[in-house]
């Protein structure tokens, strides 16, 4: 049993905290993946997790044990670095090898670990290199088998894609998700693209200056952020965020501009509130180029002129012009538009959030 | 009508040459004295002396080498027993040095703690100070203590002369290797001394090799403070038994240039050796793609 469990979690560097008493329960065997801009405290709490860094305050457990004050090595845990950290003085054999060096082990089973490990990350042919003779992806698996060998209960991983290009990041994706089901140890994933946390965890953690501001499925974080961050800061491109006031049962941007109230929020808001309106370019569309998503009548039609469009083949990012911004859609079946036309989109309401505009938080309740 | 190509390839050439012999300038420039130095030793004193300068040597021999080896009172100097204290002298303090200067280099690359900053230039201040500025008050102070004219009291100096620079230069090689080396060779299972030994240490290695010939070089060369401090065949050193071949109304060019060449041939062997095994980009590999 392998599961870790964060409670009330603090770093502090002198005055200074970084990480303010984060509560999070981590199942055996979850992929978790830890998101959040640069800064937000995700790589620091993994450090933390590891016994790199040591904890201000709270507890840290593994497996049910506190392990507050353990090294790392007593932690049973592996971690994959974003600079990959191989030893360049060994070869890819003696770098997977190391940690059962370390531990004594005798030197059959080292080979035969060894062995297992490059086999299932195709490195049988790599094994006498050394770390310098690979290129960027080759690194990043010898990172990858020296955690495996170990055979721990958590592995730990340390934005390990970033310094990929980025095809072969898509296909370190795809591995990373393989060996997951393969070694099927709890992972704990720090990562700052989005991309990778939706499609690699189980759940998603994001935070934001040393704050978790949700925890959720990717379908969760996606179609129920919590909070007007974590809306723009999932999804590709970032959802329409919109200030606006709840006037006479709509949503009003000011100069004349509105918007139905979206009905999932009748009775949800107040007359005169100050809210934030949240639409992804997925439920923005020039109208016969789009689907929507709930009812018929919650799809409202706005003639917009076209500020910018940005072509990718099998769809067309459409800026449009409303509210005095610009909103991006998505245009599927795109059809050619230049800037200036004026075009009929669709806005599917049905799919629109609203969020607090102080506090930030979602009015779904 | 000229090809401007032929013209570029030409010009190209030109420069290269120049290069060369801009190379070679400098090399006979900074080999001149050394070379000069031998050629002294093995030449009659009534050429050395000659005026104009005989710049090609008419007659070469041994001569000088042979009455060093041939023993006090027959024109020998004790260059055995000098050779002993330098060789002692030099290496001890080396070690000690390199012991010492690992720690500190490895606290000031790794660890933050109070006063870190001042404590380095701290350390870096006492170099500015000149070794000859020393030796008088250094000498009252071994005076007092008894250890004028022992080992034990030049290792003491050259120790505390060496110390500085060896913390500055280990430091910059410990910063070289990624911290995330040693972070990685933790959760491997080591402790953070065998992450020491067995990741940083060797990745630092070369580094360190290069520091501790400068502090061999510094102490097998020091004149200085070994001029005050030794007084006899217990302890003084080969720069210092070159003050030997000064009489009261002559000195012995021919001697002490052979002298000379005695201390170098160590020092440049020493060099040499370690020379091969300063590898660089010895940590490349290591992080990023």
């Amino acid at each position: 049993m392998a599961t870790v469990s964060l409670k009330k979690l603090t770093k502090r560097y002198g005055n200074l905290e970084i990480v303010h008493g984060i509560d999070l329960d981590v199942a055996d065997r979850e992929f978790i993946a830890l998101v959040g801009p640069s800064g937000c405290g995700k790589s620091t709490t993994l450090r933390m997790i590891a016994g790199l860094e040591e904890i201000s305050g709270g507890a840290i457990e593994i497996g049910g044990k506190v392990v507050n004050d353990l090294p790392p090595r007593s932690r049973n845990i592996s971690m994959v670095f974003q600079s990959y950290a191989l030893y360049p003085h060994m070869t890819v054999r003696e770098n997977m090898g190391f940690s059962l060096k370390i531990a004594s082990r005798p030197q059959p089973e080292i080979d035969r670990r060894v062995a297992e490990a490059s086999a299932i990350l195709g490195l049988d042919q790599l094994l006498d290199r050394r770390p310098s003779q690979l290129s960027g992806g080759q690194r990043q698996r010898v990172a990858m088998g020296r955690a495996i060998v170990r055979d721990p209960e958590v592995f730990l991983f340390d934005e390990p894609l970033s310094n990929l290009d980025a095809k072969l990041r898509t296909q370190m994706r795809t591995e990373i998700k393989k060996l997951h089901a393969k070694v099927n140890s709890t992972v704990i994933y720090v990562t700052h693209d989005q991309v990778e946390a939706m499609t690699l965890s189980d759940r998603i953690v994001i935070m934001r200056d040393g704050y978790i501001e949700q925890v959720g499925t990717p379908d969760e974080v996606f179609r129920r952020p919590a909070t007007r961050f974590v809306a723009g800061f999932i999804g590709s491109p970032p959802m329409n965020l919109v200030e606006a006031e709840i006037r006479d049962g709509k949503v009003d941007f000011g100069k004349g501009e509105t918007l139905p109230l979206p009905r999932q929020f009748k009775g949800k808001v107040s007359v005169g509130q100050k809210v934030v309106l949240g639409l992804r370019p997925d439920d923005l569309y020039p109208s016969g180029h789009g689907i929507h998503s709930g009812e018929e009548e919650d799809v409202h039609q706005i003639e917009l002129p076209v500020s910018v469009t940005e072509p990718l083949g099998n769809e067309t990012l459409v800026f449009t012009e409303f509210t005095g911004r610009d909103w991006v859609s998505r245009m599927l079946n795109p059809r050619p538009l230049k800037a200036g036309d004026r075009i009929k989109m669709s806005f599917d309401l049905s799919q629109a959030h609203l969020f607090d505009a102080a506090s930030g938080n979602t009015l779904r309740s | 009508m000229m090809d401007d190509n032929a013209t570029a390839r030409f010009k190209r050439r030109l420069l290269k040459i120049a290069h060369q012999v801009g190379l070679l300038l400098a090399m006979v420039i900074i080999c001149l004295p050394g070379i000069w130095i031998m050629l002294t030793s093995l030449r009659p004193p009534v050429e050395i002396m000659a005026k104009p300068p005989v710049w090609i040597p008419q007659e070469i021999n041994l001569d000088a080498y042979v009455a060093m080896f041939s023993g006090v009172g027959k024109g020998g100097i004790p260059v055995l027993e000098y050779f002993r204290n330098s060789l002692i002298i030099s290496v001890t303090s080396t070690v000690i040095a390199i012991a010492i200067g690992m720690a500190g280099g490895y606290a000031f690359a790794r660890f933050r703690f109070r006063g870190k900053s001042g404590l380095f230039l701290g350390l870096m201040l006492t170099r500015t100070v000149p070794g000859i500025a020393l030796s008088l008050p250094l000498f009252f102070v071994y005076a007092r203590l008894g250890i004028i004219d022992t080992h034990f009291g030049l290792i003491l100096a050259y120790v505390a002369l060496n110390i500085p620079f060896t913390i500055w230069l280990i430091d910059g090689f410990f910063r070289q290797v990624p911290k995330d080396l040693a972070e990685a060779a933790q959760i491997d299972g080591c402790t953070r001394w065998q992450a020491f030994w067995q990741v940083e240490f060797p990745l630092a290695g070369p580094g360190i090799a290069s520091s501790a010939i400068f502090a061999f070089l510094t102490s097998w060369n020091e004149f200085a403070l070994a001029s005050q401090l030794t007084r006899s065949v217990n302890s003084k050193t080969l720069p210092v038994g070159l003050l030997d071949y000064t009489a009261e109304f002559t000195i012995d060019w021919r001697g002490m240039c052979a002298l000379a060449v005695v201390m170098i041939i160590p020092a440049l062997t020493l060099t040499f050796i370690v020379q091969k095994h300063l590898v660089s980009g010895l940590t490349s590999g290591a992080v990023k793609g």
